[in-house]
């Protein structure tokens, strides 16, 4: 049997499980008003919209995260401007948006003759390579979307379930819902460096869409979607050290393993009660 | 002394991208009174409610809501919306929606106070759904849904409540007991104004009434709905009968 705790020793280790559960912690609570409000095309659009920022970060040698939240946040509430403004539908402004955004960062990504796995990284995800400055930015995002999400909360809870009654009580919709996008981007350009653009939308859904199978109420909806996001964080990163794969998929991996067990049991606890 | 005007509208003209759906409404109602908007589905009475509210800015005149302009006292009343708008499916539990009631009162990052409680718990004592208050919404009646939202909207204690159609999916009895309640609530100073299609109802427990079509075509107490002249420009060809025929047929 292998030692669990062999891999503590690596300070690259250490780091990496200190990124994974700050993302797991960022994105599942984002992901529970992505998950309500079925925003998780959205989310996919702002990870790919992110790109762009990231390639043009490496090329001005500044840090990735950076480039990539400017990135993130400036297409999500692009896509909130089209939407409103052009009178089209959200996901066609959606599609408009990303697509051009990625296809940016495509151009700027095929001019770089030698790009390096820093780049790659952030397609695929590399959370064994996060440097010490990357985690302090990481920290200091994932503080600035938790506590900006913990204060708007119950406003956020309000325009999502019934934002007609939330606007004659006074609430500034436009604002929560651009704050909310706001939250998103950020939340993403935080887990690029760990998942990578193409599977950060299952950070931001699959926990949260786990726990939705079984909640109740919104507390249980939370506190099952962090649990799976943190177990899912930190098992992925062990699997992915002994079997050595990829950690972005393999988070991704456990996750989804996850839901399909959730999934089953439910229906199978639900066949029970239906038998009898 | 009569009591101050709660709304005030003057040559208001509104309706949807560049569609008019309600012209030339003049309109004062006072603190204390509880007046019904009737009229068919499109005769303006949503559309009316939202210019009062605020969600929905006129093409022209003018409008004053508790001496300021629609939106500005958005703390000061309460507007339950048609229940469609609702997000029902939300893991939400019957005291998470009516302390939504509170959150325009509260301070950003503030969970809710044990007044806020207070006010939920006696808000669904006053809808006889106290008894709710633990359960998942998913699992309501639409009856319950209608009873909640009211709860939500009683829980701020508004000046002003606005009620679109609130009996929608009530059964006779539950209508029965929500109009009493409202009627309690203007007698005690509060202004109501609701939104309905059952004239039975309106007949029963609304001592001014405002017809509606396009505008407002007749505004006076219940006995205007037993007038046959009121009845067709309110209603055009869509009625045929007199307000139990109405009432039957909104049942039906």
């Amino acid at each position: 049997m292998p030692d669990l705790l062999e891999p503590l020793q690596y300070a690259f280790v250490q780091r990496a499980l200190l990124a994974a559960v700050l993302v797991a912690l960022v994105c599942a609570s984002v992901g529970v008003f992505v998950v309500l409000r079925g925003l998780a095309f959205l989310g996919d659009a702002i990870a790919h919209a992110a790109f762009p920022g990231v390639v043009i970060a490496f090329l001005m040698k500044i840090n990735i995260v950076i480039g990539g939240s400017i990135a993130a946040v400036a297409s999500a509430l692009a896509i909130g401007a089209v939407a409103r403004r052009s009178g089209l539908k959200e996901d066609t402004a959606i599609g408009v948006v990303f697509s051009g955004m990625f296809a940016v960062g495509i151009v700027l990504f095929s001019s770089i003759r030698t790009y390096t796995g820093d780049l790659l990284g952030i397609l695929f995800g590399d959370v064994l390579g996060v440097a010490p400055d990357q985690l302090v930015l990481a920290a200091v995002t994932a503080g600035i979307v938790l506590v900006g999400l913990w204060v708007i909360w119950r406003q956020l809870v309000f325009v999502s379930f019934d934002p007609i009654g939330a606007a004659a009580a006074g609430l500034n919709t436009l604002r929560y819902d651009t704050l909310l996008l706001g939250l998103i981007g950020l939340a993403i350009a935080v887990s690029v460096q760990i998942v990578g653009v193409v599977l950060v939308v299952a950070m931001l859904v699959t926990p949260a869409a786990t726990a939705r199978l079984l909640a109740q109420d919104l507390r249980a909806l939370v506190i099952g979607a962090l649990v799976v996001a943190v177990v899912s964080s930190i098992a992925g990163i062990w699997l992915s050290y002994y079997v050595n794969a990829a950690s972005g998929g393999t988070i991704v991996l456990v996750a989804t393993t996850l839901f399909g067990l959730v999934w089953i049991a439910r229906g199978v606890a639900r066949g029970r009660v239906a038998v009898r | 002394m009569s009591e101050p005007a709660v709304i005030e509208l003057r040559g208001v003209r509104a309706g949807y991208d560049g569609r008019t759906v309600i012209d030339n409404v003049d309109l004062t109602v006072r603190r204390g009174e509880f007046v019904a908007l009737v009229g068919a589905n499109g005769a303006g009475k949503s559309t009316l409610l939202k210019v009062i509210v605020g969600l929905l800015r006129p093409y022209e005149g003018s409008v004053s809501v508790l001496g300021a302009a629609p939106g500005a006292s958005a703390r000061r009343l309460a507007y339950l919306p048609q229940a469609e708008t609702v997000h029902w499916d939300y893991p939400l539990r019957v005291e998470d929606v009516v302390l939504m009631g509170r959150v325009a009162h509260a301070a950003p990052g503030r969970g809710p106070s044990s007044a806020d409680r207070d006010a939920a718990r006696t808000a669904l004592g006053r809808v006889q759904a106290d008894d709710l208050m633990r359960r998942p919404i998913q699992a309501l009646s639409g009856g319950q849904r209608q009873r909640i939202l009211l709860a939500r909207t009683l829980a701020s204690d508004p000046e002003l409540l606005l009620l679109d159609e609130p009996a929608t999916g009530v059964d006779p009895a539950t209508e029965e007991q929500l109009m009493s309640l409202l009627g309690d609530l203007a007698s005690h100073g509060r202004t109501v104004l609701v939104s309905t299609h059952d004239l039975a109802s309106v007949m029963a427990h609304f001592p001014r009434v405002l017809a509606m079509n396009g505008g407002i075509v007749a505004d006076g107490d219940a006995s205007i709905l037993r007038d046959d002249a009121i009845l067709r420009r309110t209603y055009g060809g869509h009625r045929p009968g007199g307000p139990q025929h109405i009432a039957d047929e909104h049942h039906a």
